[in-house]
């Protein structure tokens, strides 16, 4: 007989997720990207090229070429002539099977997508591969189903498209942002334009190729990368139609004042400081949940993200008692493994940026608390970051931080919660928890947000529109509202 | 003893358990989705799995149940498979009363305890005179553990005081023996009343909670275990005193064990990775265990013929 193995607990005091890396050899990069105008990849007229890196490890990932007033010039006027030649004209039912074309060759190529997607961003491919890659895929299949039922959409107002929209995105999403702007652009026959951020260029630039394998006939979409000026010369273009960007909102008020005085259209996706609203009848162990997705989801660099949050005095305790208890189960380090919840910073200028609000946040006074995780030396990181007792008159209350650090605020009444939640410059978004229905319908009627979740947090669907009020910007993306942006009636 | 429900608001003593937070299935299942979206690999898989193993609660509950099959039970208690080096035994067996004193002699000092469930399982529909000569009967035979069911009729009336007293006595009568409370999830229909349930049978003194009998569809799912292990969560942090937690019937395979375990992980942390606070009541989950082991340590899989089958 065997003698007594009953080792009970003594093999086993620390279980850790040994590593799970996502396999990157299927992954093909070139060295060198150019400029993607008229169906083909061509050298800059500028010549120069800048480097693209990945920010877990900060190795140089590809060289991408930046776009001259010259190459805007080019792309704009070869999405004019498309627009004109073919695109304007194609019967509906074709565009529809194009964009569709898009979308099931994004799915056939879902891994490599999130893969480079994670290597370039710094997200994790948790994310990547279940919401970024997925949701960009489904933003096209369901534009494709618009494209040929606009009259429907819009009955007796004969909607037309505009010509071509110049479209610039951020580092935040780059391919979901691309899929949102290129899919209802072509949707509703215009031509498009489109530049990803500087520091994430990679998937925007595959998705360049995908487009070309697709059969998109040359010209309906260029993708041209560069820096800020870039992005300025394609607004200020006059043969631009619609301008339509996502990011800050300093870059947005400059958007609107060159466009002034012009006829361009223009839809702005701007910043935000959003509520999250802990009511005490709250299930609060699904609430500390929504705040991490609140505010952890994507590294805290979501313009929608639960940046502030208010928790009912009577149940504060308890609740940031949870959300440390759950900090420290949330692993930050390599973008790439599957077991990664939080993953690199974008870029080290965004990481002075964050560092420099926990700094202004621990002068003013409010009390910091970081997760004790252990994160790697190399690469931009930074702990999961809470500040409790802050007021409404911090810095780190009032200002985007976009990055993962979370405001604590209590609050004792209704009529507080919502007066503070709309006393800022902001109106993205929004979050509410509470087990009541009456309440969540009182305060989704009050919060100026553009969307307010009532016991979850940072849902998206492509039949849901997006946008915000006040300086989050204005128009609305994604759904039936996502089409008008992009019509004249 | 039999208390009706009393709508009187004024009832203190029914309000008391009023307080039980509320859950929203939503978000419970959200929460399970990334328990299981972890990626359980290498040296953290093959741990995780010893660690299972030595977890269950090897089970028979059968009308048909003899000594012969309770000896064999036993042995393979002890021996889950001797061919593979560095296993751990289960944890327990669970027999009905009459095979406590069978399985005790057979598992002698090995370490592997005898858990009994009584109190007129699987139902639980009898007076409590009944259950605690039930109890004590397995009692005085030498469980270590028992397992008893919560009368789930009383608690569905509302008759919260009944079931909390009907626990506290069933407790009382255990003795030096860990009760573990059946809340049968299967019959209480939403989390809000699993959590409700949870909290009433850590209030009257359960020293595990349990899920199902095993008679009952659905048995032990995630959604249930993940609230009742918030409910531990919740009784620790304002008592310091831990609480164990045992899914039971359903969980058959090592992928479905190891999920179980990265939820516990993540919810009440490694304290919890023993089976002195947590235990799988599972009878062919031991077996799909030892195929994955024997898969690491042979690098192939091998015909589950070479698996015996008790």
């Amino acid at each position: 007989m065997k003698k007594e193995e009953n080792i009970t607990n003594e093999f086993f005091t620390d279980w850790k997720y040994a590593p799970a890396p996502e396999s990157t050899d299927h992954i093909k990069l070139k060295k060198q990207y150019d400029l993607f105008i008229n169906g083909k990849f061509v050298k800059p007229n500028s010549k120069k090229y800048f480097a693209t890196i990945n920010p877990a490890t900060e190795e140089k990932l590809a060289e991408v070429a930046e776009a001259n007033e010259k190459d805007v010039d080019l792309a704009v006027t070869s999405a004019k002539n498309a627009y004109d030649k073919v695109w304007k004209k194609m019967p509906v039912k074709e565009r529809s099977k194009y964009i569709f074309r898009i979308a099931r060759l994004m799915q056939e190529r879902a891994r490599e997508f999130a893969v480079i997607e994670s290597m370039n961003g710094g997200k994790s491919i948790r994310e990547s591969r279940d919401a970024d890659i997925p949701l960009a895929a489904n933003h096209f299949f369901y534009y494709a189903g618009w494209a040929d039922k606009l009259d429907y959409a819009f009955p007796n107002k004969k909607p037309q498209s505009l010509g071509v929209a110049a479209q610039i995105i951020p580092w935040n999403f780059p391919l979901l942002m691309a899929a949102w702007k290129i899919a209802p652009a072509l949707a509703t026959g215009n031509t498009v334009v489109l530049k990803p951020a500087e520091t994430t260029p990679l998937t925007a630039l595959k998705l360049a190729e995908l487009i070309r394998d697709s059969g998109l006939p040359d010209g309906v979409v260029n993708i041209i990368t560069g820096f800020g000026k870039t992005g300025a010369a394609m607004v200020n273009h006059p043969k631009v139609n619609k301008v339509a960007f996502t990011g800050s909102t300093d870059v947005g008020k400059l958007i609107q004042k060159s466009i002034a005085g012009t006829n361009k259209k223009v839809t702005l996706e701007l910043g935000g400081k959003a509520a999250n609203i802990i009511f005490d009848d709250a299930p609060i162990d699904q609430a500390v949940e929504g705040i991490v997705n609140g505010i952890f989801f994507n590294q805290g660099h979501v313009c929608c993200a639960g940046s502030r949050l208010f928790v009912q005095e009577n149940v504060a305790d308890i609740v940031i008692s949870k959300l440390k208890q759950r900090l420290e189960t949330l692993i930050v380090g390599d973008p790439l493994d599957k077991n990664t919840d939080i993953g690199a910073i974008n870029s080290k200028e965004q990481l002075n940026k964050i560092n420099e609000y926990i700094k202004i946040g621990v002068d003013e006074g409010a009390e910091m608390y970081q997760s004790k995780c252990a994160i790697p030396s190399k690469g931009f990181f930074c702990r999961p970051t809470l500040f409790l007792h802050t007021s409404q008159s911090h810095r780190i209350v009032q200002e985007e931080i976009f990055g993962p650090v979370l405001a604590i605020q209590t609050f004792r009444t209704i009529e507080e919660v919502i007066e503070k939640a709309n006393n800022i410059p902001y109106g993205l978004s929004a979050g509410v928890w509470t087990d009541k229905g009456s309440k969540i319908f009182n305060l989704t009627s009050k919060l100026r947000a553009g969307v307010v979740w009532a016991n979850t947090y940072n849902k998206f669907d492509p039949a849901s529109p997006f946008g915000g009020y006040k300086e989050s910007g204005f128009g609305r993306e994604g759904g039936l509202h996502g089409l008008m942006p992009y019509l004249s009636f | 003893m039999n208390q009706k429900k009393n709508y009187f608001y004024g009832d203190l003593q029914n309000m008391k358990f009023d307080n039980s937070p509320t859950v929203d299935q939503v978000g419970i299942e959200e929460r399970i989705a990334r328990f299981n979206s972890r990626s359980i690999k290498k040296q953290s898989k093959i741990q995780g799995l010893k660690l299972a193993l030595n977890m269950i609660d090897l089970t028979t509950l059968e009308g048909k149940d003899t000594e012969g099959k309770v000896r064999q039970m036993c042995y393979k208690a002890m021996h889950p498979a001797d061919n593979i080096k560095g296993l751990p035994t289960v944890a327990a067996v669970c027999v009905y009363p009459t095979y406590v004193k069978i399985a005790k002699k057979e598992l002698g000092n090995s370490g592997v305890k005898v858990a009994s469930v009584a109190t007129a399982f699987p139902s639980g529909n009898s007076t409590l005179e009944i259950k605690i000569t039930d109890t004590k009967l397995a009692v005085n035979d030498g469980a270590d553990e028992v397992d008893m069911v919560i009368s789930r009729g009383e608690f569905l009336e509302g008759n919260y005081n009944f079931v909390f007293d009907e626990i506290a006595a069933i407790k009382e009568a255990c003795g030096k023996a860990r009760l573990k409370v059946i809340l049968e999830t299967g019959e209480l229909c939403t989390l809000d009343n699993v959590r409700k349930a949870s909290d009433i049978a850590i209030l009257a003194g359960a020293d595990f909670i349990k899920t199902s009998t095993g008679k009952i569809q659905p048995a032990a799912t995630m959604p249930v275990t993940l609230v009742m292990l918030h409910a531990i969560n919740d009784h620790y942090h304002k008592t310091g005193k831990m609480i164990g937690m045992k899914p039971a019937g359903g969980i058959s395979t090592s992928k479905v064990a190891l999920q179980y375990l990265v939820m516990l992980h993540e919810t009440l942390g490694n304290k919890w990775l023993s089976n002195e606070w947590f235990r799988f009541g599972a009878s062919s989950l031991a077996n799909d265990i030892i195929l994955q082991l024997g898969k690491e340590q042979m690098g192939a899989y091998y015909s589950k013929d070479y698996i015996s089958n008790d």
